[in-house]
């Protein structure tokens, strides 16, 4: 048996999603280089939709799988519903992650609340 | 191109040792305790092993015992050694930090029972110094365990210098030679060595076999109790197969050493060369002091365990201390150890070479290492900040 699923390694080998948004709405970082796993992601936000998501993450491979699949998950829609988004449902999306690595979907659900977050901080008058 | 580069994990069977081993997994199954013929048959073919491993490390054949491995063998040699301290009123140890873990969780059990150990540093070429190692012996000092090779950076510690003070003092002392044995000359009489654990699979031997050295004169303790095998110190029933195809495989491997070892040390550094222009990269571990097959680096900005199953995906098989790739959260303890911190730490990668490995294998490596590590800090927001000045290269 493999390590990863084949989901797992689909996005690490091509990650959707990697780069930066200059001028985004939100930016959130989470995790330390200390323990191995950062993510940074990076929102594009117009009338309440997700219209852009960007990652850069340093991290094992299911690290960069996790917020390779999180940025799909929320990318075209409504912020409310990326607020919702768990790291269950990213591991899942994934086709499961092993035990020890569940922490890595985790951080890609807080790099996303992180993000969201630092949006509303510009932008109070969205939040409801 | 397939290029297994992890032999300090594993390596392939020898096909002579195969050969050797194949009689004794097929007609001739009897057991070494066994009177009628087949039985005794087996029991030579278990005595001239140990024979030729004794010969192989300048040992006779009463001082060697084989056990399941390499662990087994530093569990048995340092609890037996402590044991025996306590009953003399020894409490005290002394070893380092970059050892393994069969002896560090060892040490640790004897810890919780009262015992006192010193753990020496390894500075930064990973390398013990004899100095230290005198100035930490005291008068209840029943035990120096240092490793003769370490497994993650291939570091030689100074055996033979330890070895000689440990004697002056009349002190015990093991090594664990599980990284040297069949790639370096051993021999326990010039390395001044009361007691050796190696294990066969690390030098094309099978896996689930080793070996335990330990000095005429030299209490051992058994804590395998049943029948009388092994001098009484090991009960079980000899892994026949497994002990004739060490014999087999130790031979070779020293009868090739000198050959192999003057190959390996020149691919060995041209590996080195070629990784050390990876930009923010650096050699873990003393540049000549080390294994002829080992090679280890940290790469600034990037992880190991990502860094591992791209190479994979390249068909380079290696590994990695980064902490990922270890089921916990602290990179390795080796690293750590030579003072490398955290962050670098995770990037690490550990390439050792095989006897058959080329000139071609080598440039591949090479190549392939600083592609995947390039595109890995392409979006590594660590990368990131020490390219805009956010945070200060270490490497």
């Amino acid at each position: 048996m493999a390590l990863y699923s084949e989901k797992v390694m689909d996005h690490f080998r091509n990650p959707r999603n990697v780069g930066v948004i200059e001028n985004a709405d939100g930016i959130g970082e989470v995790g330390n280089a200390k323990c191995g796993d950062i993510m940074k992601m990076y929102l594009k936000i117009e009338n309440d939709i997700i219209t852009d998501v960007k990652f850069e993450t340093f991290g094992c491979g299911s690290a960069i799988a996790s917020s390779s699949m999180a940025t799909e998950l929320i990318k075209g829609k409504p912020v409310s519903e990326a607020l919702a988004l768990t790291n269950k449902a990213v591991a899942e999306a994934l086709d499961g992650l092993p035990d020890y690595k569940m922490h890595c979907s985790v951080l890609a659900e807080e790099a996303i609340k992180n993000a969201l977050d630092d949006y509303y901080s510009k932008h109070p008058e969205k939040k409801v | 191109m397939k290029i297994y580069a992890d032999n300090a994990a594993t390596t392939k069977l020898s096909k002579k040792a195969l050969e050797a081993m194949l009689p004794f997994l097929t007609e001739n199954y009897g057991n070494p305790s066994s009177l009628y013929t087949s039985g005794q048959l087996a029991r030579e073919a278990v005595e001239k092993a140990r024979e030729t491993v004794a010969r192989c490390i300048g040992a006779s054949p009463r001082e060697i015992y084989f056990t399941s491995g390499g662990s087994e063998a530093d569990n048995q040699a340092i609890l037996s050694a402590a044991e025996l301290g306590k009953k003399a009123g020894k409490t005290h140890i002394v070893s380092d930090t970059i050892e393994h873990h069969a002896v560090l969780h060892t040490l640790k059990k004897l810890e919780k029972q009262g015992f006192e150990v010193t753990y020496l540093p390894a500075h930064e070429n990973g390398i013990v110094r004899v100095e230290e190692l005198e100035a930490a012996l005291r008068d209840d000092t029943c035990l120096v365990t240092i490793m003769y090779a370490n497994n993650e950076i291939g570091t030689l510690q100074p055996v033979r210098e330890i070895g000689a003070v440990c004697r002056s003092r009349g002190i015990l002392f093991h090594t664990d030679a599980v990284q040297a044995v069949g790639h370096v000359p051993v021999d326990v009489n010039l390395d001044n060595v009361d007691m050796l654990s190696a294990s066969a699979h690390k030098f094309h031997g099978p896996k689930g076999v080793g070996f335990l050295y330990v000095r005429k004169g030299v209490k051992l303790l058994s804590f395998i109790e049943g029948g009388a095998q092994e001098r009484g110190k090991r009960a079980g029933t000899e892994n026949v197969a497994g002990i004739c195809g060490t014999a087999v495989a130790l031979e070779e491997a020293v009868e090739n050493m000198p050959a192999n070892a003057l190959k390996l040390t020149a691919l060995r550094d041209r590996l080195i060369k070629g990784l050390a222009e990876i930009p923010h990269s650096a050699l873990n571990g003393d540049p000549l002091k080390r294994l002829p097959s080992n090679v280890s680096f940290c790469f600034e900005g990037i992880e190991g365990e990502s860094l591992l199953l791209l190479l994979d995906d390249r068909g380079i098989e290696a590994s990695s201390g980064s902490a990922c790739t270890s089921g916990s959260l602290d990179p390795s303890h080796v690293l750590l150890a030579i003072g490398r911190v955290h962050d670098v730490a995770h990037g690490s990668l550990r390439l050792t070479l095989g006897d058959d490995a080329t000139e071609e294998q080598v440039d591949y490596i090479i190549k392939q290492t600083g592609e995947v590590v390039s595109y890995l800090r392409s979006f590594s927001p660590v990368w990131r900040n020490l390219v805009s000045g956010k945070a200060e290269f270490i490497l």
